[in-house]
Formats: structure tokens, C-alpha cells, sequence
């Protein structure tokens, strides 16, 4: 019966999703702008919620929930910085101006932008080449994702590459039918799903245990868990927590599904609404998320080693139909995510990998085909890694916000400052790139200075490698250094 | 004048960051309403960064971005000598 109606659930979203997405497609240009960027009219509540599902989705109802059941709930605090105000001062910082040069130039992606300042087509295909590098195991971690979890809700019948191949299938054909307009309306869907059931599910819960102050007090009197209550402990250190909140928040806006989104306002009034109402959407929905997992530790809910804590309160306390729900809707949101990085890693491994490097001179509606058919390949390559799970892709993937976050300040630094050259922004990308992949995989190169992690080092190594190298070069003749600051306005 | 305004909107973001965690409460585990002190903080200021972001939006967006507003003094200082378009 459960299984049936899980099922049925997961196969009545992907029909509304396609259906969502036929309208879509009917409204399209066949164009490459409108297919990545829905032509840069998302409106407030559909850039909000589209940014909201894509960032957020499958970690906050499945990943963020377990870390507050097993160290606390400062997790909640982390977010919140992270989430709700880092990632919100780069909306403006980053997101904003990326949005004027986009509107005035018809830049498409980070790489683009960045190539055209500088002049430099090299420049260009290293910003495109190490977010794929990035990209490509974090989408190859939500097809592992997706498989495993419908091999565990079917209990085997569905084997896992049989899942993510289906999975896999389906998003292709969703986002090269619909592009960037289908994603971002299902995820305007998926986001406010995801608000109102957390929300009901955290009543459900909190009523059938009596309330929040029981709950509570079951983590106080318990003593693995009375350190629960006080603010910090051996995992929450304050280096820690700041270092993640800021690796993470930075990271974001550098993440290609993310980044692009910057590019997509319909205008400056919809930046600006979006831009107010960040944080309390963010903590709308992590409180009540994360306060169900760590609760969870006082309840007696027992949880599986390695399976997720959410699905077991939610199967605990509250009726099959609407676990079944959460639990389809969950694994939808993993879809969601998916899609946008799919449509991004395709826009920029054709438009500045392919189209600089192999075929310079190209027409917009083939450049639409090539960008459906780049879809098409990186979701079967990445599908192809999955079968395989390589410890290497598994690794990378597992760092991909900080590898992100690496390429934030030397960008910030060139939209900010006209001293920045070719070369300055070139040897801060290529030496905090190196440093932190070197403190992933080399063992003579510490993942923590003084309780800082490596991701936040590296960040600082980019930003002076940035500045110095800028300050002992001169910039090469061609380089545009007026076009991020001249003429710049919206009216 | 802009400049100034520049700055203290920059003094606004880092303490807007900076007290998100309220690191006074550190090792604090006072219960209010069942949910730790230090939580409701976090609420509470984040509502309030809200409000602080939507007075930024309507008062001051475009602050160190937009350069083609006529009456604003020039944002580059006259030592520009480095920028600039080359011919």
C-alpha cells in the first residue's frame, strides 16, 4: 500500500512536471537566450522560489536534518548565516551588477562575462573547465542519490541503475523540452511545497509529543544529548561554524545553477523584492526542518545507521499518505536541483568551451540545438560515473561549495576593482584552485589551519594571488577595463 | 557624501553577518517558550536583517554599482589614470 502510494505520488509529480514544461515549451523562443535564461524575465516569486528550490532542496530535508540529530541544533545557525545573509549580500555584490553587464552585454554565463572584460578566451574556458570540474560529481551524487533512494523506498524492485537510469531519462527530457522557464516554474511549485509541508509536518510532530517543550526537555534530560541546548560544542567551534557559513555562502554564488540565475530578473524591482525577502524565507524553513532532526535524537524514534532521520520521524508520527508525500516530494526536489545544473553545466560547456574552441562562428538556432544535445551528454556522462561511483568524483563532489567558493573573490575583485589584469585574475583562479584540490587528495597539504578549514584558506590565497599578481602586471592592451564600471544603471 | 553612505552600508553587512550567531550567548543553554535563547535571537534577527534589506533596497540600491546616475558625485577618483577604455 505504501508502496503504491509513494509510487503513485513520485509518477503524478514527474506527469505535472512535464505537463508544466510542455506549456513551457510552448512559449519559447528557439533561441540559446531564452532556453538558459527563460529570455530574463523571471518575475519575484519565481526567481525566489526557482533560486530557493534549486540552492536548498534535497540537503534541507535530508542531509541538514541528520547533521542537527547527530551534533545539535546550531546547525539551524549556520544555515541561517550561510543561507540567509552571506549568500543574500552577494545576491547584491555579485548577482546585481552580474545582472546590469548581463542585461547590457548579453552575457550568459560567469565565464562569458569574465572572457569579454579581459579578453581572453583562455580566461573564459578556465572559469567554464573548473566549475564543470565541480559540477559534474555534485550532479553524479544526486543521480547516486536518486537511485539509491528508490531502491531503498522500493525495497529492490527497482534496482538502483535502474532508478537512476530512469531518473536520469526523465530529466533529460524535461529540461531539454522545457528549459530554463519549465524549471523554474516547477520549482516555484516545488519551494512552496516544500514550506507547507514542513510546516504541517513540524505541527503533526509537535502535537503528538506535546509540544515543544517536551520535546526539548526529552534532549535535556537525556545525557548524550543535554549539551544539545548550549549554544557551541567540540563540533560546533566558532572557526568551524564561521568557516563553513562563509566556504558555503560564497560557494553558492559561484555555483553555475545558481550563478546564472543572476542573469535571469526580469528587473531590478524583482532583484530587489527577492533580495528583502531572503532571510525570513530561509528561516522559515530551516527552523522548523532542522529542529525536527535534532528533536529527533530525544524521541524514540529509531533510526537506521545510514538511512536519513526525517522519513523516520515523519513515519513515526504522522499518517503513510503524507510521509509517502514529504518523501516524494523530497525526491523530486533532488530532481530539481539536478535539472538547473544539468541546463547550466550544458550553457557553459557550449558556450565557452565549444563554441570559443571548436566552432567560433555559429547560428542562434543551431547554437539552441548544440546547447539541448550538451543537456543530453552531461547527463548520460554523469549517469555513466554513477554506475561506476568513483572514490575520486565521490570526493570532489562531496567539496564542491568550497571548490566553488575558491573562484568568488578573484571575481568579486575584478567587478569591483579597475587595477585587476588578465594575469592577476588568472593566477588567483589556478593557485587557490590547485591549493585546495591539493588539500583534498595530497596528504602534505593540511584540511585545517587553527580550526579554519581549507576551503576558507584558499579563498584568502585567491583573493591576495588576485591582488598582487594585478598589481606587478599591466594589463594586455586588449583588456576592457572600463566596461564593468562605465554607463552602468538600470533606467 | 556617497562614499560615506558606501562605507556605512558596508558597516551595516558585516554586523548584520556578524551577529546572525550570537556569539555572546556562547555556552548559554537558557530555555525560553521550549526553544534555546539563542535561537530566538536568531529568529529575531533575521526577521530584522529583512527589514534592514528592504530599507537598503529602497533607500540606497545601486549604492557603489550604478554609475550612470546624473546628479552623484563620480564614484572613480581623479587619480583614474589606469582605467579607462584604451583607444
Amino acid at each position: 500500500m505504501t508502496l503504491t502510494l509513494q509510487l503513485g505520488i513520485i509518477v503524478g509529480y514527474l506527469i505535472l512536471a512535464l505537463l508544466i514544461g510542455l506549456v513551457a515549451y510552448r512559449l519559447t523562443d528557439r533561441t540559446a537566450e531564452d532556453f538558459y535564461l527563460a529570455s530574463r524575465t523571471l518575475g519575484t516569486i519565481v526567481l525566489l522560489f526557482t533560486t530557493f528550490a534549486t540552492l536548498l532542496s534535497a540537503f534541507t530535508f535530508f542531509a541538514g536534518p541528520n547533521i542537527a540529530y547527530a551534533q545539535g541544533p546550531e546547525w539551524v545557525l549556520v544555515m541561517g548565516l550561510m543561507d540567509g545573509i552571506i549568500f543574500a549580500v552577494l545576491w547584491y555584490v555579485i548577482g546585481y551588477k552580474q545582472w546590469l553587464l548581463g542585461r547590457q552585454y548579453d552575457y550568459v554565463t560567469l565565464g562569458e562575462m569574465l572572457g569579454d572584460r579581459f579578453a581572453s578566451r583562455r580566461l573564459r574556458g578556465l572559469v567554464a573547465g573548473v566549475s564543470l570540474l565541480w559540477l559534474f560529481p555534485y550532479v553524479m551524487l544526486q543521480q547516486v542519490g536518486a537511485g539509491t533512494a528508490l531502491q531503498a523506498l522500493t525495497e529492490g524492485a527497482v534496482p538502483y541503475a535502474v532508478g537512476a537510469g530512469l531518473i536520469t531519462a526523465f530529466m533529460i527530457l524535461y529540461v531539454v523540452v522545457a528549459g530554463m522557464r519549465g524549471i523554474a516554474w516547477t520549482d516555484t511549485l516545488q519551494g512552496a511545497f516544500m514550506l507547507v509541508t514542513t510546516w504541517i509536518a513540524l505541527v503533526w510532530v509537535l502535537v503528538a509529543v506535546g509540544g515543544p517543550g517536551s520535546a526539548t526537555s526529552a534532549l535535556a534530560s537525556s545525557e548524550e544529548t543535554a549539551h544539545f541546548l548550549s549554544l557551541g560544542s567540540d563540533y560546533y567551534t566558532a572557526q568551524w561554524m564561521l568557516s563553513t557559513a562563509i566556504t558555503i555562502g560564497f560557494g553558492v554564488a559561484m555555483f553555475p545553477q545558481v550563478n546564472q540565475r543572476f542573469f535571469a530578473a526580469g528587473s531590478k524591482t524583482v532583484l530587489k523584492r527577492s533580495f528583502a525577502l531572503w532571510p525570513i524565507l530561509c528561516v522559515l524553513l530551516f527552523v522548523p526542518s532542522f529542529m525536527l532532526g535534532a528533536w529527533a535524537r530525544g524521541l524514540d524514534v529509531a533510526i537506521p545507521e545510514g538511512d536519513n532521520v526525517l522519513p523516520a520521524v515523519l513515519a513515526e508520527y504522522t499518517p503513510v499518505w503524507f510521509a509517502a508525500l514529504v518523501i516524494a516530494g523530497a525526491m523530486a526536489a533532488m530532481m530539481s536541483s539536478s535539472d538547473s545544473m544539468l541546463l547550466s553545466g550544458s550553457s557553459y560547456f557550449t558556450r565557452d568551451l565549444y563554441r570559443p574552441f571548436v566552432e567560433q562562428s555559429i547560428s542562434e538556432r543551431r547554437e539552441d540545438l548544440l546547447a539541448r544535445v550538451g543537456v543530453v551528454l552531461f547527463a548520460t556522462a554523469s549517469f555513466g560515473a554513477s554506475l561506476v561511483n568513483p572514490a575520486t568524483l565521490f570526493e570532489l563532489g562531496d567539496a564542491a561549495f568550497s571548490g566553488f567558493a575558491q573562484l568568488a573573490l578573484p571575481v568579486i575583485v575584478a567587478l569591483y576593482w579597475r587595477r585587476t589584469t588578465r594575469a592577476g585574475i588568472t593566477a588567483g583562479i589556478l593557485v587557490s584552485q590547485a591549493f585546495y584540490l591539493s588539500s583534498l587528495f595530497l596528504a602534505t597539504v593540511p584540511s585545517s589551519y587553527a580550526g579554519w578549514t581549507a576551503g576558507l584558506v584558499g579563498m584568502g590565497l585567491g583573493l591576495v594571488v588576485t591582488v598582487a599578481v594585478s598589481l606587478v602586471t599591466t594589463p594586455a592592451a586588449d583588456e576592457r577595463r572600463a566596461i564593468y564600471f562605465d554607463g552602468l544603471g538600470a533606467d | 557624501m556617497r562614499r560615506l553612505e558606501l562605507a556605512g552600508w558596508i558597516v551595516v553587512a558585516i554586523v548584520v553577518s556578524g551577529l546572525a550567531i550570537p556569539w555572546f550567548l556562547w555556552g548559554d543553554a537558557t530555555l525560553v517558550a521550549g526553544l534555546p535563547l539563542w535561537l530566538w535571537w536568531h529568529i529575531g534577527w533575521m526577521g530584522l536583517t529583512s527589514i534592514v534589506f528592504w530599507l537598503f533596497a529602497r533607500r540606497a540600491w545601486g549604492i557603489g554599482i550604478e554609475t550612470n546616475s546624473g546628479d552623484s558625485s563620480p564614484e572613480q577618483p581623479p587619480q583614474s589614470t589606469t582605467g579607462g577604455e584604451r583607444p
